[in-house]
């Protein structure tokens, strides 16, 4: 347990010195969801009813923008080598590094939203339904992510295959995030799809870590 | 199994079985066609256009049909290292492809007059254009690569992955109420299709996976003899 945390405490140590890996997230995510209003028109009543979708879109899309970075950096200099012969288990370092790329990408994604939910004009109620989803919802981003990522190491033009691969894996998250906040304005409870959102969480904790672990051993041996 | 993983036994019993294949293929295709196009009676309530039903129902099948063997090939490629399987897998990728392309197009096609729509977002529609999506992803994937193997452990790994699309496709329609129907004939308590129209759609499915086969059989000769031609050319470029 000492050494997965270890772990995590590197990964976040090299996030926040090499600088900006979170402000870079969250600038981006802020800087989009502020052109809609630019594309689609300023009317409050047009925003309200989309603001849902642009802000889990853009959230969906500025996780996959940070995902490069998750084992990019350990296979280029090889220490993702050195890492498989740790005592850890390859699948409890895979946790580690998900749960650190959460905490510089996906919280501070979560922490941002409700500011632009403001700026969109979303029905107050939906504020707890957005938070709670976005909370349930990223770290399956990072989790699928990382399978993603681990076998896009090593690629040709691996950042466009990256969204190729994990984008349509995105989708189920998108849908029930979007949905637990619509339910949640229109009156009939966010509560079913948060609790599918909570049951993804819980299967791809399960099974992620054995699918990723399996592709960084291949792209290293 | 096993005795199979030998890609010259492959290639010896593969050139046999071949031709009969295709006899057959061409005959199950040429009398589903007569029988979807002539036979069977049009429907009640979808008139002619039901027909199209004859195209599109296979080709769902075989698109999920497809994936369902790239796992399965993956996933023994992936434990035993059997050369074959790698191939069988990457070579059903396109093919699996193009059977969820001829799918969603028909039934776009279908829904123009039925549902007045080509394209609606229901659970069942948006599930087969993710299936479409890990296809092309797979694709990427091999080939992106300087070394094949790589790619093809990679995609394996992938494909096991995208296998968890396959019971939300076969149960969207259950789950959510969607625009799409239900599942009329792999039901419990039978099917409640008429049997003038249960038997040209499977004369159809057989035609369609039997045409699979044979172009899989041919696709994995292709690759097998392109890899020795390979090897032939660096041999000779090194003695040389």
């Amino acid at each position: 347990m000492n050494k997965f945390f270890l772990l995590v405490m590197r990964d976040l140590r090299l996030a926040l010195r090499q600088g900006g890996d979170a402000a870079m997230v969250v600038g981006f995510f802020v800087l989009t969801v502020i052109l809609f209003p630019f594309g689609v028109g300023p009317e409050p009543e047009l925003l309200q009813r989309i603001a849902a979708g642009i802000i889990w879109v853009t959230a969906l899309l500025a996780a996959l923008l940070s995902l490069e970075r998750l084992f990019q950096g350990d296979y280029e200099d090889g220490s993702l080598e050195t890492l498989i012969l740790l005592p850890l288990p390859l699948e409890a370092q895979v946790l580690a590094k998900c749960l650190a790329h959460w905490l510089v990408t996906g919280l501070p994604l979560t922490l941002v939203a409700p500011l632009l939910a403001l700026l969109l004009h979303l029905d107050v109620d939906g504020y707890p339904a957005l938070m709670l989803g976005m909370a349930l919802g990223t770290p399956i981003l990072s989790l699928l992510g990382a399978i993603g990522a681990a076998l896009c190491l090593g690629a040709r033009r691996g950042g466009v295959l990256l969204s190729l691969l994990v984008l349509p894996l995105y989708i189920p998250v998108l849908i029930f995030g979007v949905a637990a906040i619509e339910a949640e304005i229109s009156g009939l409870g966010a509560r079913p799809h948060l609790l599918l959102l909570a049951a993804l969480l819980v299967l791809a904790l399960a099974l992620v870590p054995f699918a990723a672990a399996g592709a960084l051993r291949q792209a290293v041996e | 199994m096993f005795r199979l993983a030998n890609p010259n036994r492959f290639m010896n019993w593969s050139a046999k079985l071949l031709p009969w294949c295709v006899v057959a293929t061409a005959i199950l295709l040429g009398v589903g066609t007569w029988l979807a196009l002539f036979v069977a009676p049009p429907d009640y309530q979808q008139g002619e256009a039901v027909r199209i039903m004859y195209v599109h129902v296979p080709a769902a099948w075989m698109a999920s049909f497809v994936y369902a063997v790239m796992a399965i090939s993956s996933a023994v490629a992936l434990i035993w290292r059997h050369p074959l399987a790698d191939i069988a897998a990457k070579e059903a990728a396109p093919l699996g492809a193009g059977f969820t392309l001829v799918c969603l197009v028909s039934g776009s096609l279908w829904g123009k007059p039925m549902w007045g729509t080509y394209w609606v977002w229901d659970a069942r529609l948006t599930s087969v254009l993710v299936l479409f999506f890990l296809y092309l992803g797979y694709i990427a994937l091999v080939n992106a690569f300087d070394e094949p193997t790589r790619g093809n452990r990679a995609g394996a790994i992938l494909a096991l992955v995208g296998a968890v699309n396959l019971p939300i496709i076969k149960f969207s329609v259950d789950w959510w109420n969607t625009l799409h129907q239900p599942a009329s004939v792999f039901r419990l308590g039978g099917p409640t299709i008429a049997p003038s129209m249960l038997w040209p759609l499977l004369v159809m499915a057989l035609g369609f996976t039997l045409f699979f086969v044979t172009l899989l059989l041919l696709r994995m000769r292709s690759a097998l003899m392109a890899a020795k031609l390979r090897a032939l050319r660096i041999q000779q470029s090194v003695a040389a």
